[in-house]
């Protein structure tokens, strides 16, 4: 069985370790947060502005002030403190954020990362997404194996204009987890009772030993 | 010195220009100077080129000033949530300038800054860097951004002194900081203008000297996305600790 959205998300918050500021993408990756795992303590960073990202609010709590890189609005923890996106993306390309976990249309053998724009769609921007790639420590994607047709979003070489070039780390699909190495993609998990064959079966992009 | 003046359109006053580039802070519909925009709107001021974060929405933030064709051109990171701009955009009346959000807040703290240019891994290897000087420092690869100074800056903060001195409140922030100090002129619009030696020295965000003029005004704060989650009930405690 590939693993479903919430049970990808819950793979990828495997990835987390105590003490990381992590970013946190739009879409699949935003349900990360539900799945931290027990014990381990990450501050989420929100690129417009602010550290330690607590809670979507409850009724009637709503603050104008206060919302996420997605426009949501969200609530303050204890530990949180605010700042300027001129700082809020210098802590990003200066490496001081350890990890962003991310959505993709494509991604390269390479590691290189599409997830932005669709030419001669509708266009609305990078946002900050080709500050995050370029900067933290460690990319980790998530994303479905493949598109509606059945064909592999893990390429060869991806065919939308790049969010980044070789700076993927690690690919959590609904069929497994892979990494970014030498010479292509390495096979690290497979989703229950999905195999190296299937997995395979299903990748463009070079799989290496 | 006095820099507070009765309302927007007197702050603008003589500042407004056809074909002026104008920086504005924000992020979505948080922290926008909102009462300029009107008042910007009123002057009828045209062929604006606008470094915004994002376009607003229709019909609120730099959304109004798409609908009356004020903007000539647009310098932003994400503009999914206009559907004027977007037909603006394809029909080919409105000139778009994609910027990666920290690249775009950059160039303006840069401008602000006194720093022509700077480089940037961002967008290497991207349709960003097309066109652009690469340059290869201690074996990594960047390009060269220019700075943005504008000829106006309108920026939304919380609180203000007589003399300029700005407090933010929580991610309303924002582009408000680099986009104040990259203008010629900065004015700014507050919801409260508190006595001098009222704010601690300790606590200003942006020290008045960024700060030209300064209006105190009435507020919308419209919410883009409101986002909430249940109550919890009592047999149930907080409920879950997690981040959206």
């Amino acid at each position: 069985m590939p693993w479903t959205r919430n049970q990808m998300a819950a793979r990828a918050a495997q990835e987390l370790r105590d003490g990381m500021y992590v970013n946190l993408g739009i879409g699949i990756p935003t349900l990360v947060a539900n799945y931290i795992p027990e014990g381990i303590s990450v501050t989420l960073q929100s690129e417009n502005g602010m550290l330690g990202m607590g809670p979507f609010p409850y009724e009637g709590e709503e603050d104008p002030d206060l919302i996420n890189a997605g426009k949501q609005t969200i609530t303050e923890l204890p530990h949180s403190a605010y700042f300027d996106s001129a700082t809020s993306f210098a802590m990003i390309r200066g490496g001081k954020i350890a990890m962003a976990i991310l959505g993709a249309m494509e991604v390269s053998e390479e590691g290189d990362l599409a997830n932005w724009m669709i030419p001669g769609k509708l266009v609305k921007g990078m946002g900050g997404a080709m500050d995050l790639v370029a900067g933290v420590g460690r990319v980790v994607v998530v994303m479905d194996h493949t598109n509606k047709a059945g064909e592999s979003k893990l390429l060869r070489r991806c065919t939308l204009p790049l969010t980044g070039k070789g700076v993927v780390d690690r690919i959590i699909t609904n069929l497994g987890v892979l990494d970014v190495v030498e010479g292509g993609l390495r096979i690290v998990e497979c989703a229950p009772d999905v195999t190296d064959a299937d997995i395979r079966a299903a990748t463009e992009a070079r799989i290496v030993d | 010195m006095n820099k507070v003046y009765p309302d927007a359109r007197a702050a603008l006053e003589g500042l407004l220009f056809d074909g002026m580039t104008i920086a504005a802070g924000g992020f979505g519909l948080c922290g926008i100077p909102e009462l300029l925009i009107a008042a910007i709107r009123d002057a009828g001021t045209k062929d604006l080129t606008v470094a915004s974060n994002n376009a607003g929405v229709d019909g609120f933030g730099l959304g109004i000033l798409l609908e009356t064709r004020q903007i000539r051109k647009m310098m932003s990171s994400y503009v999914g949530e206009n559907a004027e701009f977007m037909r603006q955009y394809l029909s080919g009346e409105l000139e778009l300038e994609f910027n990666p959000q920290g690249t775009l807040a950059e160039r303006m703290r840069a401008g602000g800054a006194g720093i022509p240019a700077f480089y940037t891994p961002t967008g290497v290897g991207t349709i960003v860097a097309e066109g652009k000087e690469h340059k290869e420092f201690d074996g990594r690869t960047y390009i060269l951004e220019r700075a943005i100074v504008a000829d106006l800056a309108i920026v939304k903060a919380w609180r203000a002194d007589p003399t300029g001195n700005l407090q933010f409140r929580k991610t309303a922030r924002n582009f408000n900081v680099p986009a104040a100090t990259c203008g010629k002129v900065c004015v700014a619009e507050v919801e409260e203008i508190v006595p001098v030696g009222t704010l601690d020295p300790d606590c200003i965000h942006l020290p008045g000297i960024y700060v030209h003029r300064l209006i105190q005004g009435q507020h919308e704060k419209r919410i883009e996305q409101r986002t909430t989650r249940p109550r919890p009930t009592p047999s149930e405690g907080t409920g879950p600790g997690t981040a959206s």
